[in-house]
């Protein structure tokens, strides 16, 4: 790898802005189940994000289907308002459904 | 536990095995090479994989083939204590590794002719050869994908990653003569079901291949005389080095395990 960076006068280092973008996986375990964040990694295309997230995040059985979506295409809240966002729902016990009685076939709740 | 070389049966139907077994064996080899050298982490770990799963087909094989030998000997004996000349690989796998390109281009034809040779193969009137091909066949096709796209997004990539894929073409395609060619092994092998003549596995082959180098945009090269031999126990300078790589812990610590 390293001793072919130089080849015939073209340097094929990776420029500034040249790095393949960064996607999100998310992988489903079992059928029924829902796909659940795993990590990230960078490839040029989808469908190699797809193969490569196979590789790199399936390779002990962890899944049976997997999703991959474009970093930059997730939108995420201003950490800066955390405590505006996140705190107010700290003194709302009553929004929990523990004040009600539920039978015993309702599970998960 | 012995670290001399041991004495091969070499039965048509064993040589027929390890052709196979072989050929995945020392394909897995090389590719370990790649192993913390790939140009990215996503694909050392997708090479790795790739190896792993020759590895296992490979394992398959050679406890098989040493059924069939009748001599007692398992995979790690197959594996590590034969010489040279007993070794019955393809001699495209046992090329050094070269660059990504020409590593990527191998396996796409190496995953190409296993697929096919798996799914007849599932078909063997040995079951536990049907069984062995039929796990396969699965991590081949998806070897042939992986390998496959990567053949085209260098062939259609830059001026550069063109040039290296198709230099890489220029020198394997030499060699693929020896995956058809057909010989008393073969035909004993089709004569007891064990597994079909390798000419009949070419014109797929030839089709399947045409398609990717196509969407590519390479060019086949033109036919050559050369005419390798390495499963016939004929192999190219290569094949010794690798050897010893393989061979030094059984045959410095006979009988090692993990």
């Amino acid at each position: 790898m390293s001793n072919d960076v130089q080849q015939g006068g073209v340097d094929a280092r990776p420029q500034a802005g040249q790095e393949w973008p960064l996607w999100e996986v998310f992988v489903r375990s079992k059928a029924g189940l829902d796909h659940k964040h795993c990590g990230s990694l960078h490839a040029a295309d989808p469908k190699m994000a797809i193969q490569l997230a196979r590789d790199v995040y399936t390779r002990r059985q962890e899944g049976s289907s997997i999703w991959v979506v474009r970093s930059d295409q997730i939108v995420a809240n201003d950490p800066a308002d955390k405590a505006m966002y996140f705190d107010p729902a700290q003194d709302k016990v009553y929004r929990h459904p523990t004040f009600y009685a539920l039978p015993d076939s309702v599970d998960h709740m | 536990m012995q670290a001399s070389s041991i004495e091969l049966n070499r039965a048509p139907a064993v040589q027929y095995v390890l052709r196979i077994g072989d050929t995945c064996l020392i394909l897995a080899q090389r590719l370990g090479e790649w192993c913390g050298h790939a140009p990215v982490l996503e694909e050392d770990i997708a090479m790795a994989n790739i190896a792993l799963d020759l590895v296992g087909q490979a394992r398959a094989l050679l406890t098989h083939a040493g059924q069939l030998e009748g001599r007692g000997h398992d995979e790690d004996q197959l594996a590590f204590l034969r010489n040279e000349r007993d070794y019955l690989n393809l001699t495209l796998v046992e090329l050094p590794r070269g660059d990504f390109a020409f590593s990527v281009l191998r396996n796409a034809m190496v995953a190409t002719w296993l697929k096919l040779l798996w799914e007849r193969l599932a078909a063997s009137s040995d079951a536990e050869l049907a069984a062995i091909a039929g796990k396969a066949l699965k991590e081949a096709r998806y070897h042939q994908q992986h390998s496959g796209d990567w053949v085209v997004r260098l062939g259609d990539g830059t001026a550069e990653s063109r040039r290296r894929v198709q230099a890489a073409l220029d020198t394997a395609w030499r060699y693929v003569p020896e995956l058809f060619d057909t010989d008393a092994v073969d035909c004993d092998a089709t004569a007891s079901g064990l597994g079909p003549l390798w000419s009949d596995l070419e014109a797929p082959w030839r089709e399947e291949m045409q398609a990717m180098l196509g969407e590519a945009t390479l060019s086949v090269p033109a036919p050559s005389a050369f005419r390798s031999d390495g499963k016939r126990g004929r192999h190219s300078e290569h094949m010794g080095f690798i050897l010893t790589d393989m061979q030094y812990l059984q045959r410095a610590f006979p009988g090692g395990v993990w």
